[in-house]
């Protein structure tokens, strides 16, 4: 029995050296995730399916909930408004994240402990306080406006419109772009650099044609993993957009909450989920969004 | 190491360029600003979200530990939050495991399951379970709360004991069994030693993940079983009450602490 079993024991690492129970329990170790995989399957995978299904089958079997949506006139703006607040939110995180990605490859390790510190902090302290919080900063009367005013912009409100959950999401989905790219950076030779420099490449050429190409995977799993958790995203546009102006997510939960649509919540979720799918199959080759998260948890 | 000073080329590589360096720190700027400016509204003694606040008293940290709803809220999200911990501890370790010590076919597909629940859109999961939820009469319980949390949670287990697990020498294992070590005593005193750390932060991601959902909770909520987001959901959206600003201070500083608390120790038994 233990013989059969050894073929599925690691190559690498210390084969055939431990006793007959080291090797048994080697053999059993693959069955140590079925638990968490049935979990999944069960409570995670199925209810998305489900999900899906009922779009077609409810209230009448067939594509009406997806046509109905091309027809009712207004849940195609509501999806080009999410998509392009997403594309919004991810540009703007790329632009402000790299710099700060770029620098904490720069420093020393102690800073780059900081940095990290302050990239981590917000992205685990809680999601509903950084909500209330920007509600409190774009509010009437609040800071922000205040602020603009004193710089000649009067009367700007941000609270119940687009432009104040774009702010709000491009603060809260930093962290999912720092971290991507600064594991991406983190692997490039610098001495690439020296290497354009000493043939003659001006600093801002080397780092246009060969740091910024080499960085190319980690901006395309930042930008990828943002974009998709903004589409998704529920609490900021719910608690500071508005309801003439809202994106996706709103629509689906005011369709479960209020009307108990889940054929229509499900169309629009389907759409969610294909374009995810469409966008993760299209950096793949490149680029793995959800593990370049693995920073957020597994740096030391 | 090989930019250090020297050449023209290479001058400014020592230290951050000035535009950098405003670059960073206005990053820092917004990356702090909204976490920290709960904490003064919390000592508002104002009724409304006014802020920067006009006068200062403790009287919505009075109102938090005096409200029954308020302390329910904190206890069911406290006790769901060590439940879903313990769950999905024990699951991502096994899943760390598994993966680690074996190979087999679909390992990548396996590995790809976990991931998922950090990316799929939030939304659309949290309409999904609910959904589902709904049918097998799990909404509105803590069971239903606990199940959907250990499901969020899962990921950041595994992503951790993996990561601890990959920096582990498996020539420890072999030199334990050449002395003479079942691979019992091995795993107790060899392999936990190693991991627990990756463990521990585990453990208070997954309780941190759990503490902090909202999107799940929001569909899952009855009248009887309400989560601290939920409830703080509620002050801005239905009750305009100030009392999440103290709410929204405690949590940052509580969720501050357990994720500091696993650097610490991680930190003290290598310097020792």
């Amino acid at each position: 029995m233990t013989t059969t079993t050894t073929t599925t024991v690691p190559a690498a690492g210390g084969r055939g050296t431990p006793g007959r129970r080291g090797v048994r329990l080697r053999a059993r170790a693959a069955w140590l995730v079925l638990p968490a995989t049935a979990l999944l399957l069960v409570f995670f995978f199925y209810p998305i399916a489900t999900i899906v299904w009922r779009s077609f089958t409810e209230p009448r079997t067939g594509l009406g909930n997806y046509t109905a949506l091309l027809h009712d006139g207004v849940s195609v703006k509501v999806l080009v408004r999410t998509l392009v607040t997403a594309l919004i939110v991810a540009a703007s995180t790329l632009v402000i994240a790299y710099p700060y990605a770029y620098a904490m490859t720069r420093v020393g390790a102690r800073a780059r402990g900081v940095l990290t510190m302050i990239v981590l902090l917000p992205f685990w302290t809680s999601l509903m306080a950084r909500n209330f919080a920007w509600y409190m900063l774009e509010q009437r009367g609040g800071p922000i406006e205040r602020l603009l005013g004193a710089v000649g912009f009067d009367g700007v409100v941000l609270l119940g419109t687009v432009p104040g959950v774009t702010l709000a999401m491009v603060q809260v989905m930093l962290p999912f772009m720092v971290l991507p790219l600064y594991s991406g950076m983190e692997g490039i030779d610098r001495r690439l650099l020296d290497a354009a420099g000493s043939l003659g490449a001006p600093r801002w050429r080397a780092f246009a044609r060969v740091y910024l190409p080499l960085s190319v995977p980690g901006v395309l799993s930042g930008f990828s993993l943002v974009f998709i958790m903004t589409l998704g995203f529920y609490i900021t546009p719910a608690l500071l957009g508005s309801p003439q102006q809202s994106l996706v997510s709103q629509v689906i939960g005011e369709r479960v909450n209020r009307l108990l649509d889940f054929g229509g919540a499900g169309a629009l979720g389907g759409v969610l989920l294909a374009v995810t799918l469409v966008v993760l199959f299209a950096v793949s080759r490149v680029a793995r969004p959800a593990r370049a998260l693995g920073g957020a948890v597994g740096h030391e | 190491m090989s930019d250090t000073s020297g050449g023209r080329q290479g001058g400014r590589d020592g230290g951050l360029g000035w535009g950098l360096r405003t670059a960073v720190a206005l990053t820092v700027l917004l990356l702090i600003t909204p976490t920290v400016v709960v904490i003064p509204m919390s000592f508002s003694g104002a009724d409304t979200f006014q802020f920067p606040p006009e006068s200062w008293s403790l009287r919505w940290y009075r109102s938090f530990f005096g409200s029954e709803k308020w302390m329910y809220a904190l206890l069911t999200s406290v006790q769901i939050g060590l439940l879903v911990a313990a769950c999905a501890t024990v699951l991502g370790v096994a899943v760390a495991l598994g993966l680690n010590r074996s190979r087999f076919r679909g390992l990548g597909a396996v590995r790809t399951l976990m991931t998922a629940p950090m990316i799929m859109p939030g939304i659309v999961v949290a309409v999904a379970v609910y959904g589902v939820f709904i049918r097998w009469q799990l909404n509105g319980t803590a069971v239903g709360f606990v199940i959907a949390h250990t499901v969020l949670a899962l990921p950041f287990v595994v992503t951790a004991v993996s990561t601890s697990l990959a920096g582990y020498d498996r020539t420890m294992d072999v030199a334990a069994a050449t002395l003479g070590a079942t691979a019992w005593t091995t795993f107790v005193r060899i392999t936990v030693p190693l991991v627990a750390p990756g463990v521990l932060s585990g453990f208070a991601f997954a309780f941190v993940t759990s503490l902090d959902e909202v999107v799940v909770a929001l569909f899952l909520q009855t009248p009887d079983i309400q989560t601290l987001p939920v409830q703080m959901y509620n002050s801005i959206t239905l009750e305009i009450d100030p009392t999440i600003a103290a709410a929204s201070s405690l949590m940052v500083t509580a969720t501050t602490l357990v994720l500091l608390v696993p650097q610490f120790v991680r930190r003290e038994r290598r310097t020792r």
